[in-house]
């Protein structure tokens, strides 16, 4: 096996990169890919607990690093999903204690034994984030219809370019269909049409999210869920299918629908 | 840009147009690191330096950020000014 590493970033803190990283790793690792999960927010970390494998952590990536354990003893496997695997974040040090050249070597030690790496960046446009898109073969911004989480997306996305790591590819999370409706939400095409990048996915508001990161078994895990359905969808596309984008700002209601007409006619 | 029905019922544009109206117009500056006032600067010198090969009209310069997809361009429009013909006898 030589593993594709897959970096999830957002430059602005939020937006949901570690929901992402979480349930597209347990998707793919649900289609039978063999996935480990890698925390790149080191003194901030947060996708041991969003996967539920906080009790489970012995070594870290920095102790990794440093060399205080082999790469295998980092290696926290997930019970419920046998190809699924987390290297934790260390809480007690920060972005400093690793440099992007351990990534590179820690990605390339990776390879061989798994299918995908993800990479789950910290928010900002510092070494944590250079880090994090250091190894990266495919990078993944994700955004929420706002404007401040939008200008940001531009700026990682352009940073991105300048590191020779694009084209990324974009998830847009949190989108409220009601809202986009309504006009009082930056409607898909709009943010496309700003970024200008390609998209991977669109994922809907869902309370569900919040539920079930407060119990640690990410949304993915649940067949059933909207949101779940979403990231499904992704991983499907990170694995090269074909599949199309459901229309989540579909009008329901008949003069929701009199006024896209009319508005329609003006264009 | 308001629509037909916001006009009609005379009411503001919807939020999300102004959001990405602005946006817009944040992300050309974001994307180039371009002040107005450096890009003041830049139109000044253009007309200096130009001026001193060809007589152009400086009051009717104008240089404008474009982009088409990610990709940025600096348009530059300089009307010249017409050419006295001499008098030939």
């Amino acid at each position: 096996m030589t593993a594709k590493v897959i970096t999830i970033t957002s430059g602005k803190g939020g937006v949901g990169k570690t929901t992402a990283t979480a349930n597209i790793g347990v998707a793919l690792a649900a289609t039978g890919k063999k996935v480990v999960c890698i925390d790149g927010d080191i003194g901030l970390r947060n996708l041991d607990v969003v996967m539920g494998l906080e009790n489970r952590i012995v070594y870290d990536l920095v102790d990794v690093v440093e060399g205080r354990c082999r790469l295998r003893q980092a290696l926290i496997r997930d019970k419920r999903l046998p190809e699924l695997y987390l290297i934790p974040a260390a809480q007690t040090r920060d972005k400093s204690a690793v440099s992007p050249t351990d990534m590179i070597r820690l990605a390339d030690d990776l390879r061989p034994d798994f299918d995908l790496i993800l990479i789950d960046s910290p928010a900002g446009i510092e070494r944590g984030f250079r880090n994090a898109i250091a190894p990266a073969n495919q990078v993944i911004v994700i955004t929420n219809p706002e404007v401040s989480a939008v200008r940001d997306a531009d700026r990682i996305i352009g940073m991105i370019e300048a590191e020779e790591k694009g084209p990324a590819r974009l998830i847009i999370n949190r989108i409220k269909p009601k809202m986009v409706q309504r006009g009082d939400m930056l409607s898909v095409n709009d943010v496309l049409e700003l970024l200008a990048i390609d998209l991977i996915g669109l994922v809907p508001d869902d309370d569900d999210v919040v539920s079930s990161t407060n119990r640690g078994s990410p949304v993915a895990m649940d067949g059933k869920n909207k949101a779940g359905q979403a990231f499904r969808d992704i991983a499907r596309r990170l694995s090269g299918e074909q599949v199309p984008f459901p229309n989540l700002e579909e009008e329901s209601g008949i003069f929701a629908r009199l006024a896209r007409w009319i508005r329609r006619e003006e264009e | 840009m308001s629509s037909f029905l916001d006009r009609l019922l005379n009411r503001e544009p919807k939020s999300a147009e102004q959001a990405k109206e602005r946006l817009k117009l944040v992300l050309i500056h974001d994307r180039t690191d371009l002040t107005p006032s450096e890009m003041a600067a830049l139109k000044d010198e253009l007309i200096a330096v130009i001026s001193r090969h060809i007589e152009i009209d400086p009051t009717a310069v104008k240089i404008e950020m474009s982009h088409e997809g990610r990709e940025q361009r600096l348009i530059a429009d300089i009307p010249l000014r017409p050419i006295r013909r001499r008098r030939v006898y």
